[in-house]
């Protein structure tokens, strides 16, 4: 509170998990320095558009911004792997709504890498021709991925958008957040639509047994570590 | 300019026919000027805007000329005579369609209005059939009154916004003769007058036979209200005729005197509890009017707590339960109070029998609004209202002995006439659609007769159809799923079925708080105040104390105390939409739950505070604490002058201050606070937080701010330099909340999203994005999309007032004055309270987050 903090562009704070030391970037995506390994999760690419097919006309431009935000954390750590950890796609024809702009964006940040789609709830069935590999789940050493949270030794999960609130003196901060006891981790979800579930819940709860997780929240220049039961 | 006054000379036996005038003699009456003047206007064919303060006879006036005309009406509507469908247009003979539409604000008054109505209907034996339509009307009877329509239909402006969006409304209406728009000048200051007036614009196209009256209160521009009752011609002003009046004795205004210490701030009152027993005691009813709820909700349970006479006193707020809220009305007609604690939620409605005092606690804000309450005493026209005023703190001393000086001269301060929302405007678009399919030339032509859209540009009224239609996106990618369509001949249509039900499920203005249920349950005890804890198992169920907003719960931590239902109490847990609180011992609350009143101290009221502080000579009207205070102030510092803004910089334990006076209102100095501290964080004087009240804001940090004044690192005039409201306003309204809250109204009054769904409320946990995320991506991608044009609109005078921001950093330009002090001065005493009291704002999530990250760490140390 007493220090105005330094304006910091690649600000991330490391992780553990299983013994494995990673990076929380403040964008919400998670790199694994010595795998140069980057994940995102959940960037439910076209909610917009899903919403517009019903009657809800959300502005067009959810996927523009949500690859904009992933070319800018990818050309920041140039890792030799991407894992876009489920739900990568809001619904199952979003693909095909895609804008020829969008496909050639997503084929550029391809360029030169490994790619691998990890499929999700909302999207079970990945499109075959969008690059990439496509799999259920992907485990490197200690450490498994899969989009849905079992509460595994070492899994890295996403599915259930995590933030968290922060009070104090009648004013309230509420950002997303990774969530992890060390033992396994819950991403932030990576979309610009996509909402969040309060880490009180208790589908956290179930995940991790002994509540004693720590929420990083995604502040403006840096991630902070909070006690879980500090937030609301 | 002066109001023409139009009263007639007519004799009433001309205008009234026998029955009437017999109806009149018989209760002792005659009739007055002014509704003999609506008469004599019905008979020239010409709309009316009646300015009559409460107790006038208002209503009756209104109705008086519909009454006269369907006096006379043939027995058509006799039951068993068959009902024609046709449709009559012009003509004076009707067969089926709506005589008189009366709309009112409240439908708790439409309800009464028609109960009112069937008095003299039934002791005249008139052929008259009246019935009341609102959100609470069974849709048995609403299909009846589509079909078979009553003369005269009493409604609220939403239900009317449905029946012009039905296939009946050609039917219904085109024999339309009048309208009569009930608390007029209430309805125009908010969002449901725009709706009204573009409903308005359609009756005229419909009925172009209907005249309209309007009832209201006094107002500061009455030319320009009577605007809104008639159709506007293309690029010229229209009015109605006004009729005045008169006859009202001025009221009886005094200010308490209190024989105790007036607070330096807050605004419970609580030094005149005991003296404000006394005026009830004294009296027979009194009204006692607060600013807020939680206002209310303290002093009612003060008053009881001090009740040993047992006094009749009842509770009357908002967020009371509707049955509560007209048992309250009930006994208080009945005569069977002596005294009501009360917040706006009485500004409006019937009047009621014998209420003698109206008592007002805190500031008044604005002289039209505390003429309109004090109305509420005035049971008989030729007796004076009589009311008190009682200032909570110093400056709102100040603030009710201007008010009693500008009720003196019968000054008014309403608001100027609003130019019409562009979001009202979509959810009207797509209404019309929902009927007969539109022309936009023709629509464009007729929202403009609507005074509030008088001068609508044609490039607006285009993007909103194309809004309506599928977004109003530059990126074209939604033409597939449009909501309306343009038929071969350009017609504009809707696409489908499901569009006009969720047209109908959502069709009003009034965005609600999203409010959550307080439960009392007994504390799972332990640690006193513990913040966390979250596995401890609260028992379901408890009493349930009422309903509060979930913005405020938002900010409260668990084991924080606040005040609810007039008692202190800690917050538990959230569950759902289910506040779970136990009973705090503690005697004061942590966290304060006044938010402030809804409305800003108004402009006129302000000003005329400045000019009373500039002339030392009027200060001898003032109790002497506050003449004291004030000639200390003049010593130590200075009392600022009329067009002047003193700026006061002082040290205080280890922190420096930085006080500023414009008095333009809590919102105006919120905006105001935010940007300065933007600023003086950019010149590195470190500023930690700011807070605001109605005259003044405060900012502390840790830069010596009168060292840096002094050696010209910080230049007050660039400091307070209107292009505050260039750059900075706008990174500011990049993360704003209540930008963001600003938004959402507009997203839901537009239709964008919906409120309501078919078949089930989706329960707001459900929600399945946030509007917050789509501002943020909307504002970078198409920073002119029309909704944000709304919202900023709205930003101007809504939550951040900044137009009242931008006139005064204007005013005060090259006129900074400042002092470098040692310490406080008497008049920065009382904003300096407040620190603590009131949320400290300032969006520097970074700091916040950080300090929580802190306790992690000690934590984990210990």
């Amino acid at each position: 509170m007493t220090e105005i903090v330094a304006l910091s562009t690649s600000s991330t704070r490391s992780l553990d998990v299983a013994g494995i030391s990673l990076h929380a970037d403040l964008s919400g995506a998670l790199f694994w320095e010595e795998q140069r390994l980057l994940v995102v999760s959940d960037l439910h690419l076209e909610k917009g558009s899903s919403f517009a097919t019903r009657g809800v006309l959300l502005p067009p431009y959810d996927t523009i911004a949500t690859l904009g935000r992933l070319a800018a954390v990818i050309s920041r750590h140039d890792p030799r792997t991407v894992i876009a950890l489920g739900d990568s796609f809001h619904d199952r024809s979003a693909h095909e709504r895609l804008s020829p702009a969008d496909r050639d964006a997503v084929a550029a940040l391809q360029t030169g890498r490994d790619w691998i789609w990890i499929s999700g709830n909302h999207d079970p069935m990945l499109p075959r021709d969008l690059g990439g590999t496509i799999a259920d789940e992907v485990a490197i050493g200690p450490i498994t991925f899969r989009h849905e949270p079992t509460g595994a030794h070492g899994e890295i999960a996403g599915h259930l958008h995590p933030k968290a609130r922060v009070s104090a003196r009648g004013r309230f901060m509420e950002r997303r957040c990774f969530a992890s006891d060390g033992m396994r981790a819950v991403m932030p979800a990576f979309g610009a639509y996509a909402g969040g579930l309060s880490i009180r819940d208790a589908a956290f709860a179930r995940i991790f047994p002994a509540n004693g997780f720590v929420a990083h929240l995604l502040g403006d220049r840096r991630v902070h570590a909070i006690a879980a039961s500090r937030c609301s | 300019m002066p109001p023409r006054i139009l009263q007639t000379s007519a004799e009433p036996a001309a205008l009234l026919p026998d029955r009437f005038q017999a109806w009149f003699a018989a209760r002792g009456w005659s009739p007055r000027a002014h509704q003999l003047a609506l008469l004599q206007k019905a008979r020239e064919d010409r709309s009316a805007l009646l300015i009559a303060p409460t107790g006038a006879g208002k209503t009756l006036a209104g109705f008086l000329p519909t009454l006269v005309e369907l006096s006379t009406q043939p027995l058509t509507r006799d039951a068993g005579a068959k009902k024609s469908l046709i449709s009559t247009g012009r003509s004076v003979e009707r067969s089926g369609g709506l005589h008189t539409l009366y709309i009112s604000p409240l439908k708790a008054l439409a309800v009464d209005i028609a109960r009112n109505l069937e008095r003299p209907i039934a002791e005249m034996g008139l052929p008259i059939k009246v019935e009341t339509r609102t959100g609470d009307t069974p849709v048995s009877r609403r299909q009846r009154q589509r079909r078979y329509p009553p003369d005269v239909l009493l409604t609220t402006p939403e239900q009317l916004a449905l029946l012009l969006s039905s296939d009946d409304a050609p039917f219904l209406f085109s024999a339309l003769k009048r309208i009569v728009l009930d608390e007029l000048h209430a309805l125009v200051t908010s969002k449901r007058g725009d709706l009204l007036s573009l409903g308005l614009a359609r009756l005229w196209r419909l009925a172009p036979q209907m005249r309209a009256i309007g009832l209201s209160a006094t107002v500061a521009e009455p030319e320009q209200l009577a605007r809104f009752l008639v159709p506007q011609p293309d690029g010229r002003e229209r009015a109605a005729d006004i009729v005045l009046a008169g006859g009202a004795a001025p009221p009886v205004v005094e200010m308490l005197d209190t024989r105790e210490r007036l607070p330096w701030a807050g605004h419970s009152a609580r030094h005149a509890l005991s003296e404000i027993y006394e005026l009830i005691k004294a009296n027979k009813t009194t009204l006692v009017f607060v600013n807020t709820r939680s206002q209310a909700e303290m002093l009612f349970q003060n008053l009881w707590s001090m009740n040993d006479d047992g006094l009749a006193i009842a509770l009357h707020h908002g967020s009371l339960d509707v049955a509560q809220r007209r048992k309250v009305e009930d006994a208080m007609s009945a005569g069977r109070l002596r005294g009501v604690v009360c917040t706006s939620s009485l500004d409006l409605g019937v009047d009621w029998g014998d209420v003698d005092l109206v008592v007002n606690i805190g500031a008044p804000k604005g002289s039209s609004r505390l003429m309109q309450r004090i109305g509420r005493a005035n049971h008989r026209l030729d007796e004076a209202s009589r009311a008190v005023l009682v200032p909570a703190n110093r400056f709102e001393v100040l603030e009710c002995r201007v008010a009693i000086d500008a009720i003196a001269e019968n000054a008014q301060d309403t608001p100027p006439l609003r130019t019409g929302a562009l979001d009202v405007l979509a959810q009207h678009v797509l209404g019309c659609a929902c009927g007969e399919p539109f022309f936009s030339d023709e629509l464009y032509a007729e929202v403009r007769t609507a005074a509030p859209y008088a001068s609508l540009s044609r490039p607006d009224f285009d993007d909103v159809v194309d809004f309506v239609a599928s977004g109003g996106y530059a990126l074209k990618t939604y033409e597939r799923f449009a909501r309306i369509r343009q038929d071969k001949e350009g017609r504009w249509r809707v696409a489908n079925p499901k569009v006009r039900q969720s047209y109908r499920m959502n069709v009003g203005t009034i965005v609600e708080d999203d409010m959550l249920k307080v439960r009392l349950v007994r504390s799972r005890g332990g640690g006193q105040g513990k913040a966390g804890g979250s596995t401890g198992v609260i028992a379901r169920g408890g009493r349930l104390l009422g309903e509060i907003e979930e913005a405020f719960i938002e900010g409260l931590s668990p084991g924080d105390t606040f005040v609810f239902s007039g008692e202190v109490v800690r917050y538990e847990t959230l569950v759902e939409d289910q506040v779970y609180v136990s009973r705090a011992h503690d005697k004061d609350p942590k966290v304060p739950s006044y938010m402030g009143g809804k409305f800003p101290l108004s402009t006129y009221l302000a000003e005329r505070v400045r000019r009373l502080l500039d002339d030392g000579r009027a200060w001898g009207g003032l109790p002497e604490q506050v003449r004291d205070w004030l000639l200390l102030q003049k010593d130590v510092s200075r009392v600022p002058a009329v067009r002047e803004l003193l700026v006061e910089s002082f040290p205080r334990a280890n922190k420096h201050y930085l006080v500023c006076y414009p008095f333009e209102g809590r919102l105006a100095h919120q905006t105001l606070g935010m940007l300065l501290t933007r600023r003086l964080e950019r010149v590195r004087a470190r500023p930690l937080g700011f807070v605001a009240n109605e005259y003044a804001v405060a900012i502390w940090g840790l830069g010596d701010l009168s060292f840096m004044i002094r050696q010209g690192r910080i230049d007050l005039n660039a400091l307070f330099d209107p292009d505050m409201l260039g750059d900075d306003l706008e990174a500011w309204l990049a993360e704003s909340a209540l930008m963001k809250r600003t938004f959402r109204n507009c997203a839901i009054i537009s239709g964008l999203i919906a409120r309501r769904h078919t078949g089930e409320e989706k329960s707001r946990r459900q929600v399945l994005f946030s509007t917050d995320l789509v501002y943020d991506v909307l504002r970078k991608h198409q920073a002119d999309h029309v909704l944000l044009r709304a919202a900023r609109a709205d930003a101007a005078t809504g939550l951040l007032d900044l137009r009242r921001l931008g006139d005064m950093l204007m005013r005060i330009h090259g006129r900074i004055t400042h002092r470098e002090l040692d310490h406080v001065s008497p008049l920065a005493v009382p904003v300096m309270l407040e620190i603590g009291r009131e949320s400290v704002y300032g969006e520097a999530a970074d700091e916040l987050l950080a300090e929580a990250a802190d306790e992690l760490v000690k934590e984990a140390m210990s």
